[in-house]
């Protein structure tokens, strides 16, 4: 016998404030991603009058044989720039876990420094080296750098950080027992390889892949600036935008862009989910044993490595110092004066701002939102709709994004028309750009947390929103400050997500570095974008320092 | 009608999960100063009994009442309870000193009572040398002495343990539960605990709960529930059992085989089949073979200590092997070994008889 079904059971505080705070969560996500991402769709279905008009625009997309070609080439260099970076990243990342080679902590260092400088740094540098007054243009065989050489070289050198990290994770977790079986099975090195380590190391390949391709197929800043004609879709969007003021033709190409890139997505994410059913069980660590032959030629191989990342570094801060390249090599601060108007160093201090504030008030609404999804109690729908349109941006390239932030903020209805051409739309949109890998690593951190925590805290009659700052905070905080820093490094980098969005009053160094090079001062775009290189070891240096030290303070608990 | 003595009473308690009937209808009274234990197999709705108790989940029907008041509609915090998971969950950053204190500082204590309060705790349970310390430098078994320390601090009124041992090494599980049981005599808090491991559920509780898919099948003290199993599954999850498969001849006599044996008023009508539960204590081996008792052939023998445990293949029951334990004392002739036909008879006293359902 049922008697009457029972009613839900008085809410506490805490609880109030999480349901509230979810509905905030769902507004903003509404307003700054999926309402945008709308205006950008139905764009692409109006004629220049904003008069409804279908599929009209894509019918002349595609007869467009221009336009069409671009999709090919986007294709072609992800393409190969995907191949060779998980060649190169595997290797390298073969070495770091699987093997004996000394300096390991260094070259580790090394991998992730194209991490700090923005995409067109490599651009720029590979100019000086191959460009029609390179160093080593007779290397290309009469090619030209301009075009999908330059695209793929640089993009294969901005993309293998991001390459590196999958891919050694993934061999991170290779099991010691299967290492042993195959040892005692009396198996060659070489098939162990093949049996072993390939196939543990499966799910990092294929998700890497995902990864850069969507990377090198969405990025603007490298064709942009190497490209010359040869056109992919994410110039295509610029030019049409900015050049030609067709707006709905960059609708159109923005949805091109932006069908590829959430399958990829979309994939990834569905190897990834295979890939956590791996590893259920638990390993054993697997510790290398030395083996000279293969460490040798892997440290040779991690040195060329290294030479090559310090070269393009090098190369760059070379040509932001000479006269007049390449004819007078005499030493001069003079690039760093910016003499183009609105481009110099208010643009850089922009851009520090701007990093700043992503940064600061990215961490505090990543993190609670993290912890809103994965913790609370009630409303678990509406929970995973966030958790849903939280891992949204990661398939969203920035170009497309700050596309559709136009078209949604310029609108003249909009009551948040008064944010548009702001730093405060540059703030939104870095934070909604950069939000899914700072959300994800945020989720992580907090799952590891004991579940029982909030319910503890509750018998005890202590408020959940004690209980956060009191406990989850602080053991949280590493991962707090890995984000903070992840955001800011991305901010001062990123070129895609605002080159639609900044004003005359809010110039980033990184668009700047772009316009310096687009007006011919290629030595001023190289300062430009090494500023932003040194700015951000600078701040790394300031994060590790301020973290370690509170990390003796509040992390004690940990290493007893 | 709530009883007079009860202090909690779950009435009509149901919990769906989805269309998944997690608890069906379950009522229960517990009296004040009772230790009792929810005991049964992995998903069987009795840590979901806890949690709806806690307020941790909340009951799709029925009522829930304490101390004379309904609780079901209440948030956890409004309740009155102190409660230890099976993961501690302590607090990492915090030390047992500032676990213990974590709730007495937010209903506002004066610091020097709160200092009071938590060495008298720590005393108790035997940790007054780590109260600097923080939970990843203690044992498990200090750890959940702490998170025990911690549940009562604030002195609730009742005490839910959700399976507090599970977690840690054997020897320890059996010296904390022994403390576990000890702490309730000088406290007298009345204490829920749930366990799936049925010993040491026999061991602690004052009554116990038998639960299956979401139903309560038994409830009764650890003795009544473990001699007269109202069961078969309870009979079969609390200690072991051989069930025989038999007929009724009359009141006092069960058909199997060929054979007759006597056993206690059952209450079955003549011709019903039965089952016949006798525990592997409750059966007495003999060489002779007589043609009164029961045959079997010796399959294997099992040394465990303080008995040898036989298992015998025998025609009463044909898919399975009867089990007999034998205490390594007495005049017991040890020399039996694999192979040899010996003769069982069963103690009519401590058979219990179940009708057999197809």
């Amino acid at each position: 016998m049922l008697g009457l079904k029972s009613k839900p059971l008085a809410a506490d505080k805490s609880d109030k404030i999480g349901r509230v705070l979810v509905f905030i969560y769902l507004a903003l996500f509404f307003c700054f991603l999926v309402l945008p991402l709308f205006a950008l769709m139905s764009k692409s279905m109006q004629n220049a009058e904003g008069v409804f008009v279908g599929l009209e625009n894509f019918k002349v997309y595609l007869k467009d044989p221009a336009l069409f070609k671009s999709f090919f080439h986007s294709l072609f260099v992800a393409f190969v720039s995907t191949v060779i970076v998980v060649c190169l990243g595997f290797l390298y990342a073969f070495a770091l876990q699987c093997t004996c080679i000394p300096l390991k902590g260094f070259f580790r260092v090394v991998s992730l420094i194209p991490l700090l400088s923005p995409s067109i740094l490599a651009a720029i540098a590979l100019v000086y080296w191959f460009g029609n007054q390179g160093v080593f243009k007779e290397l290309l065989l009469g090619n030209s750098i301009y075009g999908p050489i330059g695209i793929i070289m640089a993009s294969v050198y901005w993309t293998f950080p991001h390459a590196l990290m999958i891919l050694s994770t993934s061999l991170s977790l290779s099991d010691a027992r299967l290492y042993e079986a195959s040892d005692a099975l009396k198996a060659s090195k070489l098939r162990t390889f093949f049996t072993v380590t390939i196939p543990g190391a499966k799910y990092g390949i294929i998700s890497t892949t995902f990864v850069v391709f969507i990377l090198v197929f969405t990025d603007f800043g490298v064709p942009k600036v190497i490209g010359g004609n040869y056109n992919v879709l994410a110039t295509d969007i610029y030019r049409e935008v900015v050049g030609m003021q067709n707006f709905q033709m960059g609708a159109v190409i923005s949805i091109v862009l932006l069908v590829p890139a959430l399958l990829a997505f979309a994939l990834d994410q569905f190897s990834r989910k295979r890939q956590a059913s791996q590893l259920t069980s638990r390993a054993v660590v697997y510790v290398p044993k030395p083996h000279k032959l293969r460490d040798n030629l892997l440290l040779c191989y991690c040195l060329l490595i290294t030479v090559l990342v310090f070269l393009m570094l090098g190369m760059a801060q070379f040509g932001a110092l000479v006269k007049f390249w390449p004819y007078n090599l005499s030493l001069t601060l003079k690039h760093y004066n910016f003499e183009v108007a609105g481009l110099g160093w208010d643009s850089f201090y922009n851009s520090v701002r701007m990093s700043l504030y992503a940064a600061f008030f990215g961490t505090i609404i990543i993190f609670i939102g993290s912890y809103l999804i994965e913790k609370m109690r009630s409303d678990k729908t509406l929970r995973d709709v966030l958790q849903m349109i939280a891992l949204m941006p990661m398939a969203i390239p920035g170009i497309v994004l700050g596309l559709a932030y136009i078209f949604f903020f310029n609108m003249k209805d909009n009551p948040l028309n008064f944010i548009y051409a702001t730093m405060i739309i540059l703030v939104i949109n870095t934070i909604v750009h950069f939000y899914t890998v700072s959300h994800l690593s945020a989720i992580t951190a907090i799952k590891k947390l004991d579940s029982e925590f909030e319910s503890v805290s509750l018998s005890l009659k202590v408020p959940i929103y004690k209980m956060f700052f009191r406990v989850t905070l602080p053991v949280c905080l590493p991962t707090v400050f890995d984000i903070f820093i992840y955001l800011f490094c991305n901010a001062m980098t990123t070129v895609s997500g605002v080159i639609f969005l900044y004003s005359y009053d809010t110039t980033l160094a990184s668009v700047s570095s772009i316009h310096l090079d687009e007006q011919g001062d290629v030595a001023g775009a190289a300062a430009m974008a090494m500023l932003i290189v040194y700015i951000s070891f600078l701040v790394r240096g300031i994060h590790t320092i301020v973290s370690t030290f509170l990390m003796k303070r509040t992390q004690a608990w940990r290493n007893i | 009608m709530v009883k007079a003595d009860s202090y909690l009473s779950v009435k009509n308690l149901s919990k769906f999960f989805g269309k998944f009937l997690a608890l069906d209808d379950v009522s229960i009274d517990i009296s004040a100063g009772e230790f009792v234990c929810f005991l049964g197999p992995s998903g069987c709705g009795k840590t979901t009994l806890l949690r709806c108790i806690a307020g941790l989940e909340v009951q799709s029907f029925g009522t829930i009442i304490q101390n004379s008041e309904i609780i079901s509609g209440l948030p956890t915090s409004q309740r009155d309870f102190g409660i230890v998971f099976q993961s501690y969950a302590l607090f990492p950053n915090l030390s047992c000193f500032q676990n213990i204190s974590y709730g007495l500082e937010n209903l506002g204590w004066d610091k020097k009572d709160i200092t009071k309060r938590v060495e008298e705790l720590l005393l108790l349970v035997g940790l007054s040398d780590h109260s600097a310390k923080y939970p990843s430098q203690l044992s498990g078994g200090e750890q959940q002495r702490i998170a025990l320390a911690r549940a009562i601090a604030a002195s609730p009124n009742l005490l839910l343990l959700d399976e507090p041992l599970s977690a840690l090494d054997a020897k320890v599980r059996v010296h904390l539960r022994q403390e576990l049981k000890s702490f309730h005599r000088r406290l007298g808090l009345t204490t829920i605990m749930v366990t799936h491991d049925q010993e040491e559920a026999l061991s602690i509780a004052d009554r116990i709960f038998v639960m299956d898919r979401g139903k309560i099948m038994q409830f009764g003290t650890p003795e009544d529930i473990y001699a007269n199993s109202s069961n078969p599954f309870v009979a079969n999850f609390i200690g072991m059992t051989n069930f025989i498969e038999g007929k009724v001849l009359n009141e006092k006599v069960i058909k199997i085989d060929d054979k007759q044996i006597d056993c206690i008023g059952h209450g079955f009508a003549k011709g019903t089949k039965v089952l016949v539960a006798a525990r592997p204590e409750c059966i007495q081996l003999s060489k002779k073979i007589t043609k009164n008792i029961f045959n079997g052939k010796v399959a294997d023998v099992e040394f465990l200590g303080s008995f040898l445990r036989i298992y015998l293949e025998t025609s009463i029951m044909p898919n399975q092997r009867l089990i007999v334990d034998k205490p390594m004392v007495g005049d017991f002739d040890k020399s039996i070994s694999v192979g040899d036909v010996v003769g069982f008879k069963m103690l009519p006293t401590h058979l219990n008889v179940y009708e057999c359902d197809e």
